[in-house]
């Protein structure tokens, strides 16, 4: 049986992302963003599969590895590192701050035995602080994935960590 | 059967009962009766709207005069001049100050939540986002056609200046003025940008409008377009506003399929189409010129201004870049006409803002209104109250470079105009109501958190700026502060404001100056006594003071 290696696989995204997001240079963010998607951070093997797809001096397009590391580097929902198959962001602003977010932060990071940024031994969970995601009337809020939680108390955090496998 | 051509409203509270408010319906009926008009005009009664020192209240529509507060004995004049003369009676006109709400001038329903003046938010909520028929239904691309139709480029711009529309998203500045200088910048190529980049903490109202409402924005960057001389539009989307971009996109689709966007709108010259942009996490690109960098594919660092994109925008042509709750007015005052638009809101800040209120307080969400309500009239109406317990401390406006308001200024009217002289800033609409139990340095630790992390970091002054300010107010909340610390605060405060590259790093200090100026005796208490008046911040175990 032959497993696909993780650079065939990337290949295979990369080209998809760049299918549907053009070959120009405003589109490399959202084709970091699809790879961030499928593999929940930017690989570097990744990083090199872009360029070696859109840097194309012909038609003036030209792109360094550098150029979209420090891409990945700088807007919060791309991933430089591996994150875990579930990822906690947990909104740390004054909204939901003044409503009881702290009590959930340190509930987070005690059950979790994480730290702001860590990942656990077995890769399933990793735990982080966003900025505000908009859903300030009903803080505190804490986003699972996809997932939103409003009005979390301390007491809902075992039971909604419960839900992921 | 006879047309009632007026109403009048008298309050009925307690308190202008006491006063006597119904001897003043009594001598209404009677004085109306005095002059036969007893068959054209209602008299009701209204209860408390929270104007406590001007009592009773009389309010005649349609033209929604507010007098007060009323005796008896002005009844009959008020009648003469007023319902039968039709002249206004200045000296009973009730203190400019305490009409700024216009709350009693909305028409509510009984029972129902507190009344608003809905026109940004006028579709969100009541039609299917994702059916194009049921906005144009609502009046939905009426203003376009009537732009393409009946106006020239050059008399839309008039209308929007004349409206005195300003910008929405925290800076103010008048729309149809950036509209006209963009028009009269050199070069063919031109843009309109949406800026749906909202990321001030406790803001929300954007996602509301653009989820509830994605036409609007298609038609109003079609007009500004139009008004500009562009052809090509970009949304740029906060990345986590998922739902709201996958309507924005469906949106798009149809309103190319309808003929709105793609070449010949309504028949015409017009064509203008639409790219949508999904960010990556950075609150900096809401700033427009980092917004366009973005765009452009690169780190959202704002550029050194000037050039403004008003010349230099997008690909370094000229850019008007607009955030949505403007544009979501356009459709509005085009559709009725800048006077209409001005009779809304205060002369130096016309039309509604629209708010979220958070925090301490029984209602959370969002509401639309005119501008010049006060905060004591959004917390007691709107957000019902302070929650059982809770006493107002203090308020917190437009995410985090919004200002810190005190109880002292709960009566100040909610414009731009006000506020700045107030010395405060309204910013991009969040209200964060807060108890006495929230802790001032706690709470700007917090704020300066924020900053510390989303700083861009190009440059010097906020990079490191938002790092030591920090430092120092983390170890104030810690009781490790140092008196003299708090000079080095503001003399911090005053470099950031005067080297930072762009407005993170300048308003990044409004939190240090406001808790300095407001709550410096707590702030001093956390230093002097190294404990927390409000017991929220945790004290290092080893401060001893000697």
């Amino acid at each position: 049986m032959t497993v696909p290696t993780i650079d065939q696989n990337v290949a295979s995204v990369v080209q998809a992302a760049i299918e549907k997001h053009g070959r120009d240079r405003d589109a490399m963010i959202p084709v970091l963003s699809e790879i961030n998607r499928v593999f929940g951070y930017v690989p570097r093997e990744a990083i090199r599969e872009v360029r070696k797809q859109l840097h194309d001096p012909a038609r003036q397009v030209h792109i360094a590895e550098s150029q979209l590391y420090t891409l990945t580097s700088f807007y919060d929902m791309l991933s430089t590192k591996p994150r875990g198959r579930h990822v906690i962001k947990f909104c740390e602003n004054a909204p939901c701050h003044v409503v009881g977010g702290k009590a959930i932060w340190d509930g987070l990071r005690e059950k979790l035995g994480l730290e702001n940024g860590e990942t656990t031994p077995d890769n399933k969970w990793t735990l982080v602080t966003t900025s505000c995601l908009g859903l300030c009337s009903v803080g505190p809020v804490v986003l699972i994935d996809d997932d939103m939680y409003g009005n979390v108390t301390p007491e809902q955090i075992s039971e909604i960590l419960e839900r992921y496998e | 059967m006879i047309k009632k051509r007026a109403m009048i409203l008298v309050s009925n509270d307690p308190e202008s009962i006491r006063l006597g408010a119904n001897e003043i319906v009594q001598h209404l009926n009677e004085s109306l009766a005095t002059y036969g008009l007893q068959d054209e005009v209602d008299v009701s009664t209204v209860s408390d709207i929270n104007h406590s020192n001007i009592l009773p209240l009389v309010v005649v529509y349609p033209e929604a005069v507010v007098y007060g507060p009323v005796k008896a004995s002005d009844v009959r004049y008020l009648v003469e001049e007023h319902l039968y003369k039709g002249r206004v009676v200045d000296d009973l006109l009730a203190p400019p100050k305490m009409l700024t709400g216009q709350i009693g001038w909305l028409r509510g329903h009984k029972g129902y939540n507190p009344a608003e003046q809905r026109i940004v938010l006028e579709r969100a909520g009541r039609i299917d986002p994702d059916n194009i028929e049921e906005y144009i239904t609502s009046n939905g691309y009426d203003a376009l056609g009537k732009v393409l139709s009946e106006m020239t480029p050059e008399s839309v711009i008039d209308v929007v200046e004349k409206s005195g529309l300003q910008g929405r998203g925290g800076a103010g500045f008048p729309t149809g003025r950036k509209w006209k200088f963009v028009r009269a910048a050199q070069g063919s190529k031109k843009y309109i940008v949406c800026n749906a980049d909202e990321s001030e903490p406790g803001t929300f109202k954007d996602r509301i409008v653009l989820e509830g409402d994605p036409h609007v924005i298609i038609e109003s960057m079609a007009i500004a377009a139009y008004a500009i001389g562009a052809d090509e539009g970009y949304i740029y989307i906060r990345g986590e506003y998922g739902l709201a971009y996958r309507r924005l996109e469906k949106a798009i689709l149809q309103a190319r399929e309808f003929g709105f966007l793609g070449n010949n709108i309504f028949g015409t010259e017009f064509n203008f189409d639409i790219h949508i942009h999904a960010g990556a996490g950075a609150y900096v690109c809401g700033e427009e010129t980092a917004l366009l960098e973005s765009l452009e594919g690169k780190r959202g660092e704002p550029r050194s201004r000037p050039p403004y994109p008003v010349t230099k925008g997008l690909w370094n042509k000229p850019t008007s870049v607009n955030n949505v709750e403007t544009l979501a007015n356009i459709p509005a005052i085009i559709r009725n006409g800048a006077e209409w638009y001005r009779s809304i809101g205060t002369p130096s800040s016309p039309g509604t803002k629209v708010y979220t209120i958070m925090g301490n307080v029984n209602f959370s969400g969002v509401i639309e209104v005119p501008m010049g309500v006060t905060l004591r009239e959004v917390i007691n109406i709107y957000a019902k109250g302070m929650k059982p317990g809770s006493t107002f401390k203090l308020a917190q406006t437009g995410g985090s470079s919004g200002s810190i308001i005190p109880a002292v200024l709960q009566d100040t009217p909610m414009d731009f105009e006000s506020f700045r002289k107030a010395g405060v800033s309204l910013g991009s609409g969040a209200l964060l109501i807060c108890d006495q139990n929230t802790c001032i340095v706690d709470l700007v630790k917090v704020l300066l958190q924020f900053f510390r992390f989303e700083s861009c970091g190009k440059c010097t002054p906020c990079r490191v700026g938002t790092q030591r300010t920090y430092e120092i107010v983390e170890r104030i909340s810690k009781g490790q502060g140092k008196l003299e610390e708090l000079d080095t605060l503001l003399d911090l405060a005053n470099e950031m404001e005067r080297a930072s590259n762009c407005g993170l790093g300048q308003t990044a200090t409004v939190p240090i100056r406001d808790m300095l100026k407001h709550f410096r005796t707590e702030v001093e208490a956390h230093i002097r006594s190294g404990s927390c008046p409000t017991g929220v911040c945790e004290m290092a175990q080893e401060v001893e003071k000697v």
